[in-house]
């Protein structure tokens, strides 16, 4: 054995990996940063510009800002975003409101039926929402809902995986915690509110944070129960303006509203991405 | 194959980046295995005998200083190609192989004209696994078998390659005390049968004591003495190497060498020739003292405890480090008196003197007891 | 202590109200409109039960079309992306310096909207009178011909969309990949090493087997969601997707409840369960798979 032809190799193939590894990276964090620079790049060139450059400039040395004036003023994006904004504020508390009584329930209080209860529960985990869409159209459509908040918010409050998240969760308060605010005169609602609620803060913030992620890039639903302008959400619109907006072929402005829309949740992930990702990592997934 | 350390030194950022700096953990380590011995490194937990352990098997590159297999120099050998078995702490059995597998699998990844057969291979993992007793669970995974179950497959594993060296990392430290006796025996036995260079780490110096045929004393990175278990524990270099070896501990006194005789509290206990005028610290082997109605060194009996075939005296001086000391006296059977007062004489090989940097204070009739 | 606690059943009761509108009673009601033949929409009427709505979507060639639109991309882009996600992840946990910084771009199509990117990547590949686009400009680079990706040919359409669902569902892989290869101790990495194993031993043997089922967590995972795509292709071909060529099977559905073609739920409804059907029958198959080469520990 050649102990020197041994160690050279293995010095060469590190180098050699550390080489790879650095391409691989390097070139993917490319691949993905790339449609976020070109979307910014051209919503900052002048229509004019965008449409004289046959071949596309990779950078741009007169940028304007008007691409966003356009954006606001010729279509209703502000509009969108703030149905958005009341869409994502109001489902999201109403989710809140009913996965942490549910959770209370499961994970606290005793009734008949409580762990049959549950599976049930938890079996409906495996309902893909395109099978439930159909009949939950016809019925906003019959109700006359759609068109409206209601018919948007009522049918996207739920999620079991959340209940089944916090439920857990809530399950690792030991029970002393309980028979002592229970000795102390406490009552079930003071408890979870004063109580549970604190201590299992962490997840209740992933959990608004994942239903603010899907609130906000939903479209199916949106798509399916809206037609009129004045209840479109930040997707229904980007598409409307990709089909009818800017006169179709203003890209620089849809590239405007495009950084607008991305905008709130890349800032929301900057600021809470250890959060995100654990949350993500523990149960969200992308459909 | 011997293995020589020479002035290995491993120094590693510090934990916290904002102190800075570096940790040294082990500092001009010089040492050399003999071929077919087992040595014990021996130190307090975070002393750098781990890391000592990994530098030899090569999964931490030393800082400086050179290791030699035989006489080639391996330092910047990668591990796989070193041939060394090492035996984790917590074992690192693979979990999703049977333990068939996991023997198996040093063999499979020997290339070229080193590779054996399937047969061979297979007969060679066999007989790995009757050497350490398991050959009759070869078809379990690792998570169906108890601790001491599961350190046998780390060592056939480690050791199925015949490999030049073998390390074992904390070997017993996972095993229940009844376990952890009946495994350094066999570890010992084994050694033996295969003649492998061994070393092994451990914070139990009885353990070390036991089975080893050299012990390395470490404390903060650097060597504190090497030698047989019997010569360091006889004759240990300093203060720190007096304490750590030996149940119970040795036990410590405020003294003072006056005149080469040593004195504590107002009592002269023993000749000391050759020794200077000045304060000491005592140290005294609990096996070291006789009680006899007219010993110089006189304590207060607190009470005794019968262990057997001996009876522990706990007692009380002034003088004392700390609270009690402890006297072991081989006991004749009879139930004796417990008067308040104890006197004792000293056996002078069991009086160990050191200096106030805590180093060995040598006389010039030590060493002939 | 507390044996029977009514109160419980009123802290349910709102997610009862919610679940059961919206989710348990539509579930059932979906599998009745799929065999309620003519339903009429305004009317409420239907003229009889049977398996007409099943064998009318299987006959109609733009469910076939997007039959075979989503196979393929189901087909092509799960292999694909999990494939590259092993390696992003691999090489991710290689290394320590700027590994942060790596996980937090790599994880940024997670949180963008998929019509809203997929403007983006539709004026990258788009070729106009005006201009052929970035993608072109890239290809002629490399000496290639000018492809018109959008409204071109099928395979070009085709590797558009599996590009950009790849694009999209990357980050979620990478993030399991990473978190599961950091959950192998070092230690086996360590032992396996001493054992004189190689590097790709090492992968193949230790590692891969130990992640193994993150990563078919992932594959099933995978195939449920490429088998449900429709945003991408929207934001890639615009809402017309049978124009495009480029429909998928959950975009027929809605395509048949409403739209253009809109207002027959029966059709829809069959539709629906057929995808249902498949998603099952490929998740069992996956199931049966893996009890022979999924570990778990």
């Amino acid at each position: 054995m050649d102990y020197e032809q041994i160690e050279k190799n293995a010095r060469r193939r590190k180098c050699l990996r550390d080489i790879l590894l650095g391409l691989v990276l390097c070139s993917w964090a490319v691949i993905v940063l790339f449609p976020f620079y070109w979307m910014l790049l051209t919503s900052v060139k002048s229509y004019g510009s965008y449409n004289s450059e046959f071949i596309p400039r990779l950078f741009t040395l007169s940028p304007t800002l008007e691409n966003y004036g356009s954006a606001f003023s010729q279509v209703p994006l502000g509009r969108y975003f703030l149905n958005t904004l009341v869409f994502t504020v109001i489902t999201t508390a109403l989710m809140l409101f009913v996965t942490v009584l549910a959770a209370f329930a499961f994970s606290r209080l005793r009734f008949r039926g409580r762990d049959l209860i549950f599976t049930a529960f938890l079996s409906l985990m495996m309902i893909p929402t395109e099978l439930v869409v159909i009949t939950n159209f016809v019925t906003v459509t019959d109700l006359n809902l759609r068109n409206s908040f209601l018919g948007l918010i009522l049918p996207s409050v739920t999620s079991v995986f959340y209940i089944y998240l916090l439920k857990e969760n809530f399950s690792q308060i030991p029970d002393e915690l309980y028979y002592a605010a229970k000795v102390d005169g406490t009552s079930d609602f003071k408890y979870l509110w004063k109580v549970m609620i604190p201590i299992c803060q962490p997840t209740i913030v992933t959990i608004t944070i994942l239903k603010v992620i899907e609130c906000w890039n939903s479209f199916v639903w949106p798509r399916l129960i809206t037609d009129d302008q004045n209840y479109f959400l930040v997707s229904v619109g980007i598409q409307e303006i990709r089909e009818n907006g800017f006169g179709r072929e203003n890209i620089p402005a849809m590239m405007a509203a495009v950084v607008v829309i991305s905008l709130p949740l890349i800032a929301l992930f900057l600021l809470f991405r250890k959060k995100i990702m654990a949350g993500v990592a523990r149960g969200g997934t992308k459909g | 194959m011997n293995v020589t350390l020479q002035n290995l030194t491993k120094k590693f950022p510090n934990r916290n980046k904002k102190a800075g700096g570096e940790v040294t953990a082990v500092n001009d380590f010089t040492f050399e295995v003999p071929d077919g011995q087992l040595i014990g490194l021996l130190g307090p937990s975070g002393c750098g005998k781990s890391t000592t352990l990994y530098m030899i098997c090569g999964l931490q590159a030393p800082t400086s200083g050179r290791i030699f297999f035989g006489d080639r120099d391996v330092t910047d050998l990668p591990t796989e190609n070193r041939g060394v078995g090492l035996v984790f702490q917590n074992y690192a059995l693979y979990p999703h192989m049977t333990v068939l597998q996991n023997i198996l699998f040093p063999l499979e990844n020997l290339k070229g004209k080193d590779r054996p057969g399937k047969e061979e291979m297979r007969r060679r993992a066999v007989e790995a696994a009757r050497l350490v007793q398991i050959d009759s669970l070869l078809d379990r995974k690792p998570s169906e078998l108890s601790g001491g179950q599961q350190q046998r497959v780390a060592i056939a594993r480690a050791l199925v390659k015949m490999p030049g060296v073998l390390l074992l990392d904390e070997p017993l430290s996972n095993l229940d005390a009844r376990l952890r006796l009946q495994t350094r025996e066999e570890i010992r036995r084994i050694q033996r049968q295969t003649g492998i260079t061994t070393v092994f780490v451990t914070h139990d110096q009885e353990e070390a004591m036991s089975i080893s045929d050299q012990i390395v004393v470490m404390k903060e990175g650097v060597v504190q003495q090497t030698g047989k278990p019997q010569e360091v524990y006889d004759n240990p270099c300093n203060l720190f190497v007096a304490t750590f070896l030996g149940t119970p501990p040795i036990n410590l006194f405020d003294g003072r060498v006056e005149k080469e005789t040593l004195y504590i509290g107002g009592e002269a206990l023993l000749p000391v020739p050759g020794i200077a005028d000045q304060a000491v610290t005592v140290g005294i082997r609990p096996e070291g003292f006789v009680p006899e109605e007219q010993g110089p060194f006189s304590c207060r009996l607190l009470r005794t405890e019968i262990m057997g075939r001996d009876v522990s005296f706990v007692c009380t001086n002034d003088a004392c480090r700390k609270e009690t000391f402890r006297a072991i006296i081989q006991s004749d059977g009879t139930e004796q008196s417990h008067p308040e007062t104890v006197r004792f004489r000293l056996k002078p090989g069991k009086v160990l003197l050191f200096d106030e940097n805590g180093s060995r204070l040598r006389g010039t009739n030590h060493g002939k007891e | 202590m507390e044996k029977n606690n009514p109160k419980g059943y009123l802290y349910l009761l709102p997610a009862f109200l919610f679940l059961g509108i919206f989710l348990v009673y539509p579930l059932m009601d979906v599998f009745v409109y799929s065999f309620q033949e003519n339903y009429n929409f305004a009317s409420q009427t239907y003229t009889g039960v049977g398996i007409y709505n099943f064998r009318y979507v299987l006959r109609d060639p733009f469910f076939l079309q997007a039959l075979k639109n989503t196979f393929l991309l189901v087909i092509i882009t799960v292999p694909l992306s999990t494939g590259l996600a092993l390696l992003i992840s691999l090489c991710l946990s290689s290394i320590e310096k700027l590994r942060d910084f790596f996980q937090t771009v790599f994880f940024l199509p997670y949180v963008t909207n998929t019509l809203a990117v997929g403007l983006v990547f539709m004026i990258l590949f788009k070729k106009t009178p005006y201009s052929d686009g970035f993608m072109n400009l890239l290809l002629n680079a490399f000496g290639f011909a000018s492809v018109d990706f959008l409204s071109g040919p099928y395979w070009a359409k085709m590797l558009v969309l599996c590009l950009y669902t790849v694009w999209i569902v990357m980050p979620f892989k990478i993030l399991i990949l990473t978190s599961a290869l950091a959950s192998v101790s070092q230690q086996y990495h360590n032992a396996a090493r001493v054992d004189g194993a190689s590097r790709g031993r090492i992968f193949w043997r230790i590692t891969l087997p130990m992640i193994s089922p993150s990563l078919f967590y992932l594959v099933i995972t995978g195939f449920i969601g490429a088998f449900k795509a429709y945003s991408d292709a929207v934001a890639l071909f615009g809402i017309d997707l049978n124009a495009a060529g480029m429909n998928t099977i959950v975009g027929f559905v809605y395509d048949m409840l409403y739209g253009r073609s809109g207002g027959y739920p029966s059709y829809a409804s069959a539709a629906a369960v057929i995808l249902f059907a498949i998603v099952l029958t490929i998740t069992c198959i996956n199931l049966l798979v893996s009890k022979k080469h999924v570990h778990y520990i």
